[in-house]
């Protein structure tokens, strides 16, 4: 075992501030929503708007940092040990088995997270911050000016947006509780805080991922 | 070095952006202020009636202070003429019905129906003398009561039951000579009192306003803006700017807050777009008749009970008619509740002689929606009624309601249905098939005087709230707040509780399985 450094300074500080403003975005938009009273509409709806648009522009900067660095190679889909990934959940898991892809700094997400954070990243958010954006601006600007954004049914917007809202939720659920499925039950939240983690040491061709033959190919 | 460069780009630049679309919009603080400055500006009179030879003088007729008025403003008494102060009528585009002439001389409303047959009582509100029946002769210019509106001794006062004419012995000559603007007392005087009694029509225009503070109306509170009506109403031609949609249909000629105000008064954005799609007095009215009661119900159909064939009343505790042999039963209320309709400035009535094509009736009716883009949500007063017509034609009738005299058909004073609206649809020249049932009628009143003080205005949470929204009866949008799709939410609580069992579950049986993976190896 060799203590490897995973995650980096920004992308944890990124990591953190989109769980915390995700969770926050919920709770505020909830009460918007009518279904409980805590800030009062108005500030709830003020705190929702703040925090989105902290997220947009904190958004703006992982996408920057992921392909200024390449990382967003770690999210490109694949096939390969999805099956053994699954079954690993449904029953290797209760056996200690190990875990069937091996964690590596090139390949940190096992083909089911590569799968649910694409799709995160592809559909949920920008879902969340169109629909967020237009519920805003669907009627833009107010006078009769120029060019103008005049949607009628604010409706649909709105039950996209929650609609989102509540697969994010779920999302964060599965998510805190898969944390504990690493190789102890913080090392996940341990590597997430401090950026290091104990991976295996040795480079097994076996289980060198598609990302690591890309970039040797690549240069 | 670099990452904790980073780091600090990091949290600076979105704190930065944050600051830049947040905090730039600094308050305005000058919009009021300097409305503040416009009105307190004190108009002088250019003039003082008082040295004029012209009114230093004994008048005999009321008559005769026109003629002295019209000696020198020789083409006021056309423009004057021209309005519906004078004509009872005004020339609109009405939707369905073109261009067509109506006012109070051929409408119904549903307060005292109508001034058909009874012009001797009702017109003690119009601006001429003698319009006491449908002979009047409107070109007749020295009929034209300058004085009801120009007056400013605050001595002038119209006669009971005498189609216009003043008081007798008033003194002319100093009446005269007090003309000005008009004072809130020379509108007040048929604004205030309409359809029987202080604040009965309206709900938003009474007696109370002569002495009222800033709570009551910020604008004519005495501690307020000490606002005249004719500060906002101001008149071109004798053209009084201000609709009331009662006898109004065509989006012209209105007085709207934002004329004074814009439609950007707010600090805050998000309140400042809400008026796309708000009008101001629906939040900044949040209660009217806030002071005297107004009439709120009156049911016609109780009119007429004799008491050892005498007509009685039964008065409330504020002095209302609750109940009155010529009039019926009338509900009074106070500190209301706008009710909330979509408007846009354009509105359709219904006419003497129209069929009657839904139940209740709507007397006017607004041709508006979310959907229409000059549509803005505002606060009425909805006033309701029973009140008679014939169920034969279909169509409501028009009673003769008074007469000076007993015996000539009037309810007031004959107290016999049958024989009021005979004589009411032989004036109009209506058939009326000798059948008279009673009817739910509603009239749409707009709410628009008595602002509150801002601190007073409406909150969010009174619209964007599941239950009791004030905005209820408004569905044909979606409100954040109120509505919400039991679809989704259902789905979305549906699948949060079913993430959370597999949880559960999978967790669960983690622990079972590597207890017993534990003890395995223990033994």
């Amino acid at each position: 075992m060799k203590r490897v450094y995973i995650y980096k300074g920004f992308e944890r500080f990124w990591h953190w501030m989109q769980a915390f403003l995700v969770i926050f975005l919920a709770i505020t938009v909830f009460e918007v929503h009518g279904s409980f009273s805590f800030f009062g509409f108005e500030q709830a709806v003020k705190l929702h708007i703040i925090a989105a648009y902290s997220l947009i522009i904190l958004i703006i900067f992982a996408i920057f940092w992921h392909f200024a660095t390449g990382e967003w190679r770690q999210y490109i889909p694949t096939l390969e040990n999805i099956n053994k990934q699954i079954r690993y959940y449904i029953t290797g898991i209760f056996q200690n088995a190990p875990h069937p892809v091996r964690k590596t700094s090139l390949s940190k997400l096992n083909p089911l997270q590569r799968l649910t954070y694409l799709g995160l990243k592809i559909v949920l958010f920008p879902l969340m911050i169109s629909t967020g954006i237009l519920y805003l601006f669907y009627r833009f600007p107010q006078s009769d000016a120029g060019i103008k954004i005049t949607i009628d049914n604010l409706g649909i917007i709105a039950y996209l947006h929650t609609l989102g809202a509540f697969l994010l939720i779920a999302f964060v659920i599965a998510h805190l509780y898969l944390i504990t499925t690493g190789q102890t039950l913080i090392s996940n939240l341990k590597a997430m805080i401090t950026g290091y983690e104990e991976l295996e040491e040795e480079e097994n061709e076996e289980f060198k991922s598609n990302i690591e033959v890309e970039n040797e190919t690549a240069k | 070095m670099k990452k904790t460069i980073g780091i600090i780009i990091a949290f600076i630049l979105p704190v930065f952006l944050m600051y830049i679309i947040f905090f730039e919009n600094e308050p305005q603080p000058s919009k009021l202020d300097l409305l503040r400055q416009t009105i307190a500006q004190k108009k002088v009179p250019a003039v003082d009636h008082s040295k004029f030879p012209e009114l230093n003088r004994k008048f005999e007729r009321p008559q005769d202070i026109t003629l002295a008025c019209i000696s020198c403003h020789n083409k006021r008494h056309e423009e004057v003429m021209q309005t519906s102060h004078w004509r009872w009528l005004i020339d609109e585009y009405m939707d369905s019905r073109g261009i067509i002439s109506f006012g109070k001389r051929n409408a119904i409303n549903n307060f005292c129906i109508s001034i058909n047959g009874s012009e001797g009582s009702c017109n003690r509100c119009h601006i001429g003398y003698g319009y006491d029946s449908k002979d009047f002769d409107f070109t007749k210019a020295e009929n034209i009561d300058c004085i009801v509106c120009h007056d400013n001794s605050g001595l002038y006062q119209k006669e009971k039951e005498a189609a216009g004419y003043p008081k007798k012995d008033l003194d002319f000559t100093k009446i005269a000579q007090s003309v000005g603007k008009p004072k809130m007392d020379n509108c007040g005087f048929c604004h205030f009192d309409g359809g029987g009694g202080n604040n009965a029509k309206h709900g938003d225009l009474e007696e109370a306003l002569y002495t009222a503070n800033r709570e009551i109306d910020v604008h004519l509170g005495r501690d307020g803006g000490r606002f005249e009506c004719v500060t906002c109403h101001e008149a071109k031609k004798h053209n009084i700017k201000g609709r009331l949609y009662t006898v109004a249909s065509m989006n012209r000629n209105r007085l709207l807050c934002e004329d004074c105000h814009s439609n950007s008064p707010h600090n805050e954005d998000i309140i400042n777009e809400h008026t796309t799609k708000v009008a101001c007095q629906t939040c900044h009215i949040p209660t009217y008749a806030k002071v005297n009661q107004t009439k709120t119900f009156w049911d016609w159909s109780k009119a007429g009970k004799l008491i050892d064939g005498k007509p009685f009343k039964i008065e409330n505790e504020q002095g209302n008619h609750i109940y009155l042999s010529e009039k019926g039963e009338i509900r009074w209320e106070s500190n209301l509740q706008p009710e909330y309709v979509w408007f846009n400035g354009t509105s359709t009535h219904y006419l003497m002689g129209d069929t009657i094509d839904e139940i209740p009736l709507k007397l006017n009716k607004f041709l508006a929606s979310y959907s229409d883009m000059n549509s803005k949500i505002y606060p009425v007063k909805i006033m309701r009624t029973i009140q008679p017509y014939d169920p034969v034609y279909n169509r409501l009738v028009n009673p003769k309601l008074w007469d000076k005299e007993t015996g000539k058909g009037a309810l007031w004073k004959d107290f016999n249905w049958e024989r009021a609206i005979d004589e009411g649809m032989k004036y109009v020249n209506l058939e009326w098939s000798g059948k008279y049932d009673f009817v739910q009628t509603e009239m749409y009143w707009l709410i628009n005087h008595m602002v509150s003080p801002k601190e007073d205005a409406l909150k969010c949470e009174d619209c964007h709230t599941r239950n009791n929204s004030r905005l209820a009866a408004i569905k044909d949008v979606y409100l954040p707040g109120r509505d919400h799709s039991p679809f989704v939410d259902n789905f979305g609580f549906a699948l949060i509780i079913v993430v959370l069992a597999g949880v559960f579950i999978h967790g669960g049986t983690r622990i079972v399985y590597s207890r017993k993976i534990n003890k395995k190896k223990e033994k």
